[in-house]
């Protein structure tokens, strides 16, 4: 199957105030692919993602998904093609586990319609898939920090976008589900033509799922490429300015903060 | 969700607002029996029925359906279980607007006019102002209302004040919620209608904005539209429900909250469950109104209040964690 460019940025710039996040950030991600975001606190991971999202405006520059222009498509034909996977998930009204999962078919209803029994079978592979179909019906208030993050990841499975963003998928997730459940999403992902983007803290992570990284080093500079290539001892100390110690594992490379 | 529930849920609160109809038909002062008036075109009641209580029934049960469809839709602008329909200071303007008239001697035509003007009036500054040059974002829309809302209050007191005694006690009056000048409420029919259908229309966005401002945007809601249209409607709900009573108060919390602890979370049917709620708590408190000291009555808006308060802290005591199911 041919790779397909999904997401397109040319001469993105992005800041926040007077911090620079990206300057002139060339970056193409095509269907199949995995990428990896890293990059020290603050240096704007979730901003860039948010805007790949179309949910803020870059300063200049354009993005485009599938060839089009992001700004070309209504809010809901932009749902079908990205999903994210936010950083916090606040719930102030409750709902059931099930009913927060078929959320992730609205792009696909009308109005006056109520979720099919595909829809439901859809939400229901989703939560089977992050090993949270036994709780369908309990209520989202009642989960711990780690259950609520595999039912989000589980609302982007039903969503069924071309492109899944994951900000910091695994600040929640036990040692288990974090590898487990990331790895077979993944895999589905490349498997689907899908792609997958996600914001990681941990190198070593990254290293065992990403073909692609970005680096934001920060003041605007950035670079990206393949994983071997990015991922790198010295890049990856001047990256969080903290010296690395690199063991050689069986699964390859991984780097421990010395 | 299962299309089948809420029909179950629905038909219960339908059963259930007939028999709170037929309540509130039969209870004041007079003694009536429906069967009889019904049947019998020369019965002493039946101009009583007719032009007193089936007008004022209806305005009850109308006022209720669009005050508790206008809190469920705060609920989610406001991001905030807590909202209620005058939080933003739509009822204060409207009160303003009502003591004017009072003050000026008009007549109830005019009394309605000025206080749907004056929750308009209301309406309008908090949009124009809580868009100020920046987003339109939460906490600079409640601020702005709530601090609007404080400024009615003070007006409120000042007309109160300075108004002449024989007129205070008819602003008390309406200030705390009044059904007594009711009129077949056509216009307000037709507006709850037009506010019913909106709301189902929007209710699977209402749904996502619930859960959040840029998720509901990330599943494909264009979110600065909806909440302007969402603040509209609720707004013009409002102002018509407190043109027709005035300030009932404590409607429009608790019900679309009553339903959510019997288990509806879903706007598809929240809404219409609010409608009938909304519709029956009213109608059961103006029948109270009217005979716990009967001839004399109460105003409504306490009653509901008094009934209300007890009932949803009762539902709240028995749902022991609020957090859990």
């Amino acid at each position: 199957m041919t790779e397909r460019i999904l997401l397109e940025c040319t001469g993105l710039e992005l800041a926040i105030g007077n911090t620079r996040i990206a300057s002139r950030l060339e970056l193409s991600i095509r269907s199949g692919q995995c990428w990896c975001i890293l990059g020290r606190n603050g240096s704007g991971k979730t901003t860039l993602m948010h805007t790949l999202a179309g949910l803020r405006e870059a300063s200049h520059g354009t993005i485009r998904i599938s060839g089009q222009p992001l700004v070309s498509y209504s809010r809901r034909e932009l749902a079908t093609r990205i999903g994210i996977l936010f950083q916090d998930h606040d719930d102030p009204f409750p709902a059931t586990v099930l009913e927060t999962v078929l959320q992730g078919r609205h792009p696909y209803q009308r109005p006056w319609q109520w979720e099919s029994a595909a829809d439901r079978e859809i939400a229901m592979e989703a939560l089977a898939f992050v090993e949270m179909d036994s709780l369908a019906g309990r209520n989202i208030q009642t989960l711990s920090g780690g259950e609520r993050q595999r039912v989000g990841i589980a609302v982007l499975r039903a969503q069924q976008p071309d492109l899944l963003l994951l900000d910091e998928p695994t600040s929640h997730l036990d040692l288990h589900h974090r590898i487990d459940i990331l790895q077979r999403l993944v895999a589905s992902c490349r498997e689907h033509q899908q792609a997958i983007c996600l914001i990681l803290h941990d190198i070593n992570l990254a290293a065992r799922l990403a073909d692609h990284v970005l680096l934001l080093l920060g003041d605007g500079e950035t670079c990206s490429g393949r994983r071997e290539n990015m991922l790198e001892t010295t890049r990856l100390e001047r990256l969080y300015d903290h010296p690395l110690l690199q063991l050689d594992t069986p699964t390859g490379p991984a780097w421990l903060p010395a | 969700m299962n299309p089948i529930r809420p029909l179950l849920l629905l038909g219960i609160l339908t059963l259930a607002a007939l028999v709170a109809l037929l309540l509130n038909l039969s209870a004041g002062s007079f003694p009536l029996d429906l069967v009889e008036v019904v049947s019998n075109p020369d019965a002493p009641g039946r101009k009583i029925l007719l032009e007193l209580r089936l007008p004022r029934a209806l305005t009850a049960f109308v006022t209720g359906a669009l005050l508790s469809i206008a809190g469920a839709l705060m609920q989610v602008l406001l991001r905030n279980p807590l909202a209620d329909p005058y939080i933003l200071g739509v009822s204060g303007g409207a009160s303003t607007g009502a003591l004017l008239a009072i003050m000026a001697g008009a007549g109830s035509g005019w009394l309605q006019s000025s206080a749907f003007a004056g929750a308009l009036l209301s309406t309008l500054l908090v949009f124009t102002l809580a868009h100020g040059h920046g987003r339109w974002d939460t906490t600079r829309l409640l601020l702005t209302g709530v601090v609007l809302a404080a400024g009615w209050g003070a007006v409120i007191s000042l007309l109160l004040a300075i108004s002449p005694a024989a007129q205070v006690h008819g602003m008390l009056f309406w200030l705390m919620g009044d059904l007594s000048i009711s009129t077949l409420p056509l216009t307000a029919l037709l507006t709850l209608a037009i506010g019913l259908i909106l709301a189902l229309y929007l209710a699977p966005s209402l749904n996502l904005l619930a859960a959040g401002e840029l998720k509901a945007a990330s599943l494909g809601v264009a979110t600065g539209r909806l909440r302007v249209v969402i603040y509209l409607a609720a707004s013009l709900l409002t102002a018509t429900a407190v043109t027709l009573a005035g300030n009932i108060g404590f409607v429009g919390l608790i019900a679309p909250h009553m339903l959510r602890l019997l288990g509806t979370r879903d706007y598809r049917s929240l809404i219409p469950g609010c409608a009938l709620l909304g519709g029956i708590l009213l109608l059961l408190a103006d029948a109270l109104a009217r005979s716990v000291i009967a001839p004399r009555q109460l105003p409504t808006g306490v009653l509901t209040a008094m009934l209300g308060v007890p009932l949803f802290l009762y539902l709240l005591y028995r749902v022991r964690d609020i957090r859990h199911d």
